[in-house]
């Protein structure tokens, strides 16, 4: 497997005395969609906390083991947890666009607060990024309006494209339809399977129909530990382990 | 069986209502309590103060000219302690709130919550000692403005704390998944989006040292003249009302009322300018 583009190596993690992740080794292929699922409270979306180092910002989390990116491990302790969240963007459940700025604003905030944007063109970075999000065409001429103003499905839209413009390597994704209507979800789910072109995406999903539909590789986890991990067909189709199975067909979750 | 459970349900139900009723009247009463005082307050000041305002009233200066070196003095009171306050609370309110998860934090808090309340005689003598004997050797608007300050800081941190705590969590986490600073993501993202609660918090402090005169009779003093620099005595609004109000002439009266209605007009201009001038462009949207 020589494509890996991020992966956890006996990772654990805590909030306070609790476990939240036990031992978890997987790895995310480049160019390619990883779906986690498994039932509330599972880890999941703490796992992908853990790709950009979002976890240690909860007050009590604590983690051991590593995340290599790149074969380099992000909890280094000479790596800058500021940098690799530049690498690696994120996508959360509900849609947070900043809601003091303007759609433009928004999407230009990632270059404009980080100081990256040097010698770019931001207007070009804008509409590049909105485009990407399947969100220019609706917006283009409402870019001056604040970002809270549109629906809630294009605001999911917008917090993709304010975090395609920093051209981050990996894009996480927490639950990003869970918030939104059926309509607005298939949306952000042809963009997913669109942006895997461009990026590695790992999308955290209660939903097992979006799993199998987007995902090219599928994690399930349980209680904190990874249960099964493999191509999405097989997981879905011939699941090794007797709790995947149970829970792919409903029996509990 | 039907009937009276009808009625019995009638009658609870009665009772309810009046219990409803009289709690309403009850708050209602509290309101009018609270209220008619600060009406007639107001009502008072207007009728008796308004006549005595003309242009050399608030021009002039001395008993017979007007209270030009009170409205002068209290703006720069204001300003001065606004440039040593308001960048200090806010401050104190961003640690507070962004920073402020270990114990030192919680001992800020409680002593920060005292101040609050600190009788203002105290950190007049407090200013007074510190500043007026010890460091310039005579009043100054400096030593009025520090002492001011006093006052100003712990309401505008608590009130920075309290709105910044407001701002969803989720914001925050938006601007750190970015790769942005934290020092950047509190002042470009956290602030902004807690912008009228921090306005509010200041001019609830601007309002409160515009009208203190403990502090500034221990610092500046009082004055028949306009600014004369940072190491003399200086007249502000307050403190016109207090001397002129103990003396026993009629042109002394009809000025201390004058004062105290410019007083509240600087207060309630100031309130309304700055509420203006700072509803931004999206202003009161909140976030779905």
């Amino acid at each position: 497997m020589d494509n890996i583009k991020i992966q956890s190596v006996n990772l654990n993690a805590w909030f306070g005395t609790k476990q939240a992740l036990k031992d978890i080794n997987l790895s995310i292929k480049a160019n390619a969609i990883t779906a986690i699922i498994g039932p509330s409270g599972c880890g999941k979306s703490t796992f992908i906390r853990t790709l950009n180092r979002m976890h240690e910002l909860t007050p009590t989390a604590k983690m051991s083991g590593q995340i290599l990116l790149d074969s380099q491990n992000i909890y280094d302790p000479i790596v800058d947890p500021v940098m690799i969240r530049r690498r690696v963007g994120m996508v959360f459940q509900k849609p947070n666009p900043f809601p003091t700025m303007s759609i433009y604003d928004n999407v230009a905030a990632g270059l404009k607060l980080t100081g990256a944007r040097k010698d770019k063109n931001l207007d070009e970075v804008v509409k590049y990024s909105l485009q990407q999000a399947t969100l220019w065409d609706e917006v283009k001429d409402d870019l001056k309006k604040p970002g809270t103003s549109i629906s809630g499905g294009q605001q999911q839209r917008l917090c993709i494209a304010r975090a395609i413009a920093l051209q981050p390597e990996v894009i996480l994704m927490d639950e990003p339809t869970s918030a939104l209507d059926p309509i607005a979800s298939a949306k952000i789910e042809r963009l997913v399977v669109e942006l895997k072109k461009n990026y590695t995406v790992a999308i955290v999903t209660h939903n097992m129909q979006q799993a199998s539909r987007v995902s090219d590789y599928t994690a399930f986890m349980y209680l904190g530990n990874l249960i099964e991990f493999g191509s999405t067909k097989d997981i879905f189709e011939s699941p090794k382990n007797q709790l995947t199975e149970r829970y792919i067909t409903g029996e509990f979750g | 069986m039907v009937n009276l459970f009808e009625k019995l349900n009638l009658h609870s139900y009665r009772l309810r209502k009046f219990k409803n009723k009289f709690f309403y009247i009850l708050c209602l009463i509290c309101v009018i309590i609270a209220i008619v005082p600060l009406l007639s307050i107001l009502f008072e000041v207007i009728v008796r103060g308004a006549p005595a305002i003309n242009l050399q009233f608030l021009t002039g200066k001395g008993l017979r000219g007007g209270i030009g070196p009170a409205i002068q003095g209290t703006m720069i009171l204001i300003g001065l302690t606004g440039a040593i306050g308001i960048p200090i609370g806010v401050l104190t309110g961003v640690y507070l709130a962004e920073y402020g998860t270990n114990k030192y934090a919680s001992w800020i808090r409680s002593i920060n919550n005292i101040l609050t309340g600190f009788p203002s005689i105290i950190v007049g003598i407090t200013a007074y000692s510190l500043i007026v004997v010890g460091l310039i050797g005579g009043f100054s608007p400096i030593a009025g403005a520090v002492a001011l300050s006093f006052i100003l800081i712990p309401i505008v941190a608590r009130t920075t704390e309290e709105s910044l705590k407001l701002v969803s969590n989720s914001v925050r986490e938006a601007s750190m998944a970015l790769g942005i600073h934290r020092w950047r993501t509190i002042i470009s993202v956290v602030l902004p989006s807690a912008k009228g609660g921090l306005i509010t918090g200041i001019l609830l402090g601007v309002a409160r040292i515009a009208g203190e005169t403990a502090p500034i009779l221990l610092t500046i003093m009082g004055s028949s003249f306009f600014f004369g620099g940072f190491n003399e005595s200086m007249d502000a609004l307050p403190l016109r009302i207090f001397i002129n109000s103990q003396l026993h002439t009629q042109a002394a009266q009809t000025q201390a009322w004058g004062a105290a209605l410019v007083l509240i007009l600087i207060v309630l201009t100031l309130n309304i300018g700055v509420r203006l001038a700072s509803r931004g462009r999206y202003h009161n949207k909140v976030t779905r």
